[in-house]
């Protein structure tokens, strides 16, 4: 794996992608080992915090150097995030996590199952997955508030897109697996971000139709590599490296087998 | 220019050492230092047999810096001497291992298990304010903590460092306990008890409730503290609590301690314990010292 690094990268643009929801590119060389599911740690310049900002890569350009990082506006940190402005500086750790085992995919009919702001690293898998060709089928289901539907566009380039909105006003009414199921969408292996409810829908839906799923967890982090154990997530089996039932999100995950966790 | 300091008769070659919790075993912050810069790492809490630790979210963060409620999650000692202690022997660096238990036989395995081990001083850990049992049970109260010292004093091969709580009313009296038991060394000050509520969920932060405060907001009270527990005891005081650069350890050991540790400041900035060694060296030199010892508690 790559190694770590903290580094300061230079804002390419930033827009707004929805309400509250920011697209940000940075030029950086971690994108040269930046894959689908990874995420980076993102400092804000505010001396009263401490903590980088864990966030999912959306996208990048190995040509160009640059990470596309789409994040929702939640708090002080990403509030600032929100100001930045082409050539801004910004302090970034990463690459951080393993991101998504694309070696599934081989020969699968794959789904890929996104929820509000889990639905950007789901982007940059999409678009892996169909360069790579190696799945015999992509089909892709993200879930919304309401017609913000921000990425949607992009992933209809990918495949085909089933959409799922909490108001109905664009889409299926309700939920993604609801989405699954008025669509008649099957799977042989199934990839899912987004928050800790739609995952457990995700795990389930999976068991239902005989599908692998594999789901990316998201938690308050400290270190972001591993060594605080402040982002836990409760494992099957006795974890290799903590020696109880525990794994480091940020380090073994964030993506794992959903066999493997006790959600 | 002399940057060695010397603890219970172990000398390190500089002051600066990791504080427990906040580095694991190195290898993780090996990626993004040289340990072999380091004077000492000091390990993550290390328990006789694996401890799960509590429920998430363990960690938030706060105005200048954040809450944990790890509980102190381990693998358990045996793992420690055949994984992390093996990996930490390559370098040139001293090994301290922070110990943890729930009762005085707990810690006396424990550090019975590393009698034997490459390992140049063990930190007991008595304050942890985040796990019912133990820990902080001890580190509350001076007869308490004078029983336990005195009972791993016996056991331990190695030089003891008692880890000292903020959370008491009088740290020279825990500090004087300590010594009196028979402790080589002190450190402190391990997190301040804190608590912070999600206002808009009307829920705590933090899964156990309360989490131990730490970062650049505890670093006056943990210099004060320093600096009464330093002039209360003899034995060396190694210094900790929100030390963020060079000039902050500059500051702990001008209130007294010997050693000083990085913590918090790692999550912060992977490279921090570095940038305090060669801005500890690049201050004497300005300054015209030419032995660390020597500006020792000169306040």
């Amino acid at each position: 794996m790559a190694k770590k690094k903290k580094i300061t990268a230079r804002v390419v643009s930033q827009k707004v992608l929805a309400e509250g929801v920011m697209d940000l590119c940075i030029e950086t060389n971690l994108a040269e080992d930046a894959k689908p599911g990874q995420f980076v740690g993102i400092f804000p310049k505010n001396a009263a915090t401490l903590l980088p900002r864990p966030i999912s890569i959306c996208g990048y350009d190995k040509e160009k150097g640059t990470l596309r990082i789409v994040y929702r506006i939640a708090g002080t940190g990403t509030a600032e995030f929100s100001l930045y402005k082409q050539g801004d500086s910004v302090q970034v750790l990463g690459v951080l996590g393993n991101g998504f085992p694309l070696d599934k995919a081989e020969g699968k009919k794959v789904l890929i199952i996104g929820g509000g702001i889990g639905v950007p690293p789901l982007l940059g898998l999409a678009k892996e997955l169909k360069s790579l060709g190696k799945a015999s089928e992509i089909a892709m289901v993200m879930g919304y508030r309401d017609s913000e539907t921000f990425l949607a566009d992009e992933f209809g380039d990918q495949g085909s897109l089933y959409i799922a909105t909490e108001d109905g006003s664009v889409g299926t009414k309700g939920n993604v697996i609801d989405a699954c199921r008025e669509n008649g969408i099957k799977a042989d292996v199934i990839y899912a971000c987004g928050p800790m409810p739609m995952l457990k829908g995700v795990k389930n839906f999976a068991a239902e139709i005989g599908a692998k799923a594999y789901l990316s967890l998201e938690e308050r982090m400290a270190c972001g590599v591993g060594a605080c154990l402040g982002c836990i997530c409760k494992t099957k089996n006795v974890d290799e490296h903590s020696h109880v039932n525990n794994a480091r999100i940020c380090t073994d995950g964030p993506v794992f087998d959903a066999d493997d966790l006790e959600l | 220019m002399n940057t060695q300091i010397n603890i219970a008769g172990v000398t390190f070659k500089n002051p600066v050492m990791t504080a427990s919790g906040t580095f694991g075993s190195g290898m993780e912050y090996a990626e993004f230092v040289d340990l072999n810069r380091l004077g000492a790492v000091v390990t993550k809490g290390v328990a006789n047999v694996p401890w799960p630790g509590n429920p998430t979210p363990r960690v938030a963060e706060v105005y200048g810096g954040m809450l944990n409620a790890i509980g102190l999650q381990n693998p358990g000692v045996d793992v420690m001497i055949e994984r992390d202690l093996p990996f930490l022997k390559d370098f040139d660096t001293r090994v301290i291992v922070n110990v943890c238990g729930k009762s005085t036989q707990d810690y006396v395995d424990v550090v019975e298990k590393l009698s034997d081990q490459p390992v140049d001083m063990l930190e007991i850990n008595v304050s942890c304010p985040n796990v019912k049992e133990g820990g902080i049970a001890f580190g509350q109260n001076p007869d308490a903590l004078y029983d336990i010292t005195k009972e791993i004093k016996k056991h331990a091969k190695q030089p003891i460092i008692m880890k000292l709580s903020p959370n008491v009313t009088s740290i020279s009296e825990m500090a004087k306990a300590a010594e009196a038991a028979g402790s080589d060394a002190i450190s402190l000050i391990n997190t301040i008890t804190g608590m912070k509520i999600d206002i808009y969920r009307r829920k705590f932060a933090i899964a156990n409730k309360t989490g131990g405060l730490s970062g650049p907001a505890i670093k006056p009270v943990a210099v004060r503290m320093v600096y009464e527990a330093s002039h209360a005891v003899k034995i060396p005081v190694i210094g900790m609590g929100g030390i963020a650069t060079a000039e902050d350890a500059i500051e702990f050991i001008m209130a007294g301690a010997t050693g000083i540790a990085v913590g918090a400041m790692n999550f912060h900035d992977p490279y921090a314990t570095i940038k305090v060694v060669e801005g500890i060296e690049r201050f004497m030199e300005e300054q015209g010292i030419e032995d660390i010892n020597d500006i020792r508690g000169c306040v």
